[in-house]
């Protein structure tokens, strides 16, 4: 039997490339570069392939196009949401590489260590941290590249694969607290499966509804355009399809964090070293919202009557799940952990839109939310005392006096979290909810309206904790940030400031980028 | 002149005065707050220049300056006032200056940066300004939310009792009203085809339902912030534990964004929701005016009595503004300035006694007035303004919305009289308790209850003083630049035209 190879091309691929073999030539930097030198060389190449592949990312910008046969859409939503995560999980890198705020670094030597040996406390405060971080989180940065651009669930299901698997990995590796970290790792490895799992499984059921859909002789395939056409004019019983979205939808839903397949994201957040925590709630949900977007403009659009009422019910039950739960928390990284599954049903507010407005905002809202999430783990990794981070929030009592200008920061993060004008928060907020109000759907604006202000709840405790209450005995200093994270944390902020202020030009890329080639 | 950007610089130029004073070093304390003294009464200049640009008879929107923001949504910086926000505007450039002499030694107290606390308080005069001058409905919220964060921290970092629980109920309730009314924008700018221009948007057809659900939207913000019964919690909280410099600019003016947002956005946008609303609206205005009257009587602590006096008074606001009649809504208007200049001064005297006495409780007092003889007489003068004494100013306003009403709705009007009655009552009594009868023993035993009015606080209160006294027997130059604008409000918006007085003819009373 011959096999035809399908034509590529391969400067549209360059970005995915780019990564891929990047995360290769890590691994060969750990095998043959000295221990010594091995972490200056890995982050210096990882910020290059960053910006290589951001180069190509700019210069592919007005591709529209499929390739690899029908593998791969290089298209509007797909550059833009390449770019983006190129841009977050540069500045995730910069957080990575920090090793000036702990000596070693935010991860651990040798993760397989018992914890709690001699060893392991040796290893806790002097050895260096692994390196190999590096090579993992480029392999995940090429998976999401791969998954915003997959253009077949098979393909989609590959990426997903491809950025997940070093993700719990890299969520095992904190240096300090290595029980919770472990634990974290596993249960996002085991749920992380179930989802997978499920996403196999309705693969095979629509891959089975395109088969009956077509009628006979054509075949099916799981590849978006075949599965558009027999949503669009089938005839054919709508069991499968439905079935087979709805354990899709599952899948995808358990990667942005929406309820009720969040129960992982509070835990995972604590325990992962704090980098990997701000670079899994930047880049993973624009990854997974890139694919969910896709999903449901592209290959799906034909049964929205069916789906946006179901995935609109997960949309509001997030948004008050994360609003209502952040209440409760006393660990800031909870705390994080949950807003960040209320901004999930707020992108998922937008995403249901499905109109350009609807598919441009969203877009919109996870740049914005990725540069601040991102800058306020940054902080996070600041706060710390002898014993590592002191994510406790009775810790941060007093805070602002101490230190004003990190408190000051972390203050006009938070403000942002809650959607006060001048912040990019209010600005994507309006974004979203303008998209979805247009296209119809009252109902997610109102639910996302009332759970704002649960959730500005949790983010002014905060505030009233730095600045308020008084410094108590064991309020941690706030140590003076690397050249790294202090650049990682201008950015945030920076960003956060500007697309509260001067959204246009943003706006106007996002919506020049949303339109999916079909 | 009148093509001088007033109301961008007026907005802009405090905000740079605020970055300038909150990088002075904590140790130049003294040279900060000459800074922002200075700035202010640059703003204030620039605001007399602004009066004088503005033609009192006019185009309604006058001063209008325009320029894009964010294309795609239809967002520009549009600056436009009409009367009721020049007013506003000049209240707002008169009342800063003043707050921050008061001002002087209030930062010192509270162990926090001095030089930070002016910056705020010029922030706040930044968004405040920006709030009544903006003409785009986008402009405003967000004026109008970023309002809450120097407030927040006004109140939160400098305050006194209980100033953390008083400054999260303040910033909650204020956030809440302003996420609906977030909502309500949202909904108002797809209905009216993805413009926030304020002139446009008064022009476009609404669905009753959607009207009616957009008119709450602003409505509830509007009230929370006014504050009107029975979102009036925060208010007592709030003032109580303020500083009383931030107290006078949180009542004198940031609640006037409620009244003035009624007046501005929820009737000529919403006309016939608001005509619909209206009873309600007059019913929870009645409620205020009465319900806050009477828990203003049992207050013991001075702060909080001021601020639920307050919350009556804008009762009697929201009444002249629901009664849709010309008089009424300048009876209101005018009683938004000199509610800010009545109260304002209340609260800055208040703040006097309260930091010579260290405490705000009234049982705390008592005789005062044989220690400190001319700051008891003006804490006199300041209740009899905020009583509605005919030759202050307040009693003009008070007297305009009350016949205004009147002749549309004799009930409400008779009601409203009678927190008049009240309202001599206490602040009559609370004069009393304070600086008369016989001197509390452990209040002559308080070294600095000896001092009488500086210098400085004499020249605190001088100024507004006088506006009170010379607009309670001339209130033409304010009324003849508010009326026009009420009169288009009510007229051309709201299609009410005042009813004609009847004259009783001479056999009719010959009957």
């Amino acid at each position: 039997m011959d096999l035809e190879f399908p034509p590529m091309n391969y400067a549209a691929l360059a970005p995915i490339l780019i990564l891929f073999g990047a995360s290769l030539l890590g691994v060969l930097v750990e095998a043959f570069v000295p221990r010594a030198r091995r972490h200056l060389v890995q982050l210096i190449l990882g910020l290059l392939a960053v910006v290589a592949a951001l180069v190509m990312v700019v210069l592919n910008a007005n591709d529209r196009l499929v390739t690899a046969s029908t593998a791969v859409a290089v298209d509007g939503p797909a550059l833009f949401l390449q770019g983006a995560i190129l841009v977050l999980a540069g500045m995730a890198l910069l957080l990575i590489g920090e090793r000036t705020v702990q000596r070693g670094g935010a991860f651990v030597a040798h993760a397989a260590v018992t914890v709690g040996s001699a060893e392991d406390q040796r290893q806790a405060t002097d050895t260096d941290g692994a390196t190999e971080v590096y090579p993992l989180t480029m392999f995940a940065i090429s998976g999401m590249l791969l998954f915003v651009a997959a253009n077949d669930l098979l393909t989609m299901f590959i990426a997903l694969e491809a950025f997940s698997l070093p993700l719990y990995l890299l969520c095992a590796l904190a240096r300090r607290r290595r029980l919770l970290s472990q634990e974290a790792a596993l249960k996002y490895f085991l749920l992380g499966s179930y989802a997978s799992a499920f996403f196999l499984f309705g693969m095979a059921l629509v891959y089975g509804f395109t088969v009956g859909a077509g009628g006979s002789g054509t075949g099916g395939g799981v590849d978006f355009g075949t599965i558009r056409t027999a949503v669009s004019d089938s005839s054919a019983s709508p069991v499968l399809l439905f079935a087979g979205l709805a354990l899709l939808s599952i899948g995808l839903l358990f990667k942005i964090a929406a309820a009720p397949f969040h129960v992982w994201t509070p835990d995972v957040y604590q325990g992962a070293p704090t980098p990997i925590t701000g670079f899994m709630a930047a880049c993973t949900k624009v990854a997974a919202f890139g694919g969910l977007l896709r999903v449901l403009h592209v290959a799906f659009s034909g049964a929205s009557w069916n789906f946006v009422p179901v995935l609109g019910t997960v949309a509001v039950l997030t948004m008050l799940v994360g609003s209502i739960l952040a209440v409760t928390q006393t660990d800031i990284k909870r705390l994080l952990a949950y807003s960040s599954v209320a901004n999930a049903g707020y992108l998922l507010v937008g995403a249901l839109a499905l109109s350009r407005d609807g598919l441009s905002s969203t877009m919109f809202y996870l740049v914005a939310y990725g540069f601040t999430v991102l800058a306020a783990f940054g902080v996070v990794t600041l706060v710390r005392d002898a014993d590592g981070e002191a994510t406790h929030l009775s810790r941060w009592a007093g805070l602002g006096r101490r230190s004003p200008l990190y408190a000051g920061l972390f203050t006009f993060l938070l403000l942002a979290f809650a959607g006060i004008p001048l912040t990019s928060g209010f600005t994507s907020k309006f974004a979203v909810f303008g998209a979805a109000l247009d296209a119809g759907q009252t109902w997610l604006v109102v639910a996302g309206v009332l759970t704002s202000m649960i959730l500005a709840f949790p983010y002014l405790r905060v505030v009233v904790m730095m600045w308020l209450s008084e410094p108590g005995e064991s309020t941690p200093t706030v140590s003076l940030p690397g050249g790294l994270t202090a650049t990682a944390l201008a950015i945030g902020v920076l960003a956060t400031l500007v697309l509260g202020v001067a959204p246009a030009p943003l706006l106007d890329l996002a919506n020049g980028a949303a339109e999916f080639v079909r | 002149m009148s093509d001088f950007p007033f109301l961008s610089v007026l907005t802009v130029a405090p905000l740079v005065g605020a970055l300038v004073v909150v990088f002075m070093p904590a140790t130049r304390a003294e040279l900060a707050k000459r800074i922002a003294l200075g700035w202010s009464l640059a703003v204030l200049v620039l605001a007399v220049f602004m009066w004088i640009a503005f033609e009192a008879g006019g185009d309604r929107l006058q001063l209008r300056e325009s320029y894009s923001w964010i294309p795609r949504w239809g967002v520009n910086f549009t600056f436009a006032a009409d009367g009721i926000a020049l007013v506003m505007l000049m209240l707002i450039a008169l009342l800063v200056p003043v707050v921050i002499l008061a001002s002087w030694h209030e930062a010192e107290s509270s162990k926090r940066s001095v030089p930070v606390y002016f910056a705020l308080l010029l922030f706040l005069e930044c968004t405040m300004i920006g709030v009544f001058a903006a003409a785009d409905v986008f402009l405003f919220y967000v004026f109008f939310e970023v309002m809450l964060v120097p407030m927040y921290f006004l109140i939160g970092s400098y305050g006194g009792h209980q100033r953390q629980y008083a400054a999260v109920k303040f910033f909650l309730y204020s956030l809440v009203g302003g996420l609906f009314m977030l909502a309500a924008v949202i909904g108002l700018w797809v209905v009216g085809g993805k413009t926030f221009d304020w002139q446009a948007l008064t022009q476009i057809d609404i669905s009753t339902g959607t009207e009616r659900w957009l008119f709450l939207g602003f409505f509830v913000a509007f009230a929370i912030k006014a504050p009107f019964f029975p979102f009036h919690t925060w208010l007592p909280d709030a003032g109580g534990a303020a500083p009383a410099g931030s107290a006078a600019l949180l009542v004198g003016v940031m609640d006037k964004v409620g009244t003035f947002g009624i007046l501005r956005y929820c009737l000529p946008l919403f006309p016939d929701a608001s005509k619909w609303f209206a009873p309600w609206a007059i019913a929870l205005a009645l409620i205020g005016i009465i319900y806050a009257a009477l828990l203003a009587v049992g207050q013991n602590d001075l702060k909080r009595l001021v601020s639920y006096t307050s919350i009556a008074h804008f009762g009697f606001i929201g009444v002249g503004i629901f009664a849709f009649t010309t008089q009424a809504g300048t009876g209101a208007v005018l009683y938004m300035v000199n509610h800010g200049l009545a109260t304002g001064l209340l609260f800055l005297v208040v703040g006097m006694f309260v930091a010579r006495r260290n405490s705000a409780l009234i049982t705390d007092f008592g005789g005062a007035g044989k220690l400190v003889p001319v700051l008891a007489g003006v804490l006199f003068f300041a209740g009899l303004a905020s009583l509605a004494l005919p030759g202050t100013a307040p009693f003009i306003s008070e007297f305009l919305v009350l016949i205004g009403t009147y002749t549309v709705n004799k009930p409400v009007a008779i009601v409203a009289t009678a927190g008049i009655i009240l309202a001599a009552a206490y602040v009559l009594w609370m004069v009393q308790r304070t600086t008369q009868g016989t001197l509390n023993p452990a209040l002559a035993g308080v070294e600095s209850m000896r001092r009488d009015m500086s210098i400085r606080e004499k020249v605190v209160v001088a100024p507004l003083i006088a506006l009170l006294l010379l607009l309670g027997f001339y209130p033409k130059p304010v009324t003849d630049v508010i009326n026009p604008a009420v009169q288009a409000t009510m007229e051309q918006d709201l299609g009410k035209q005042d009813p004609a007085p009847t004259v009783g003819t001479v056999q009719e009373a010959h009957r």
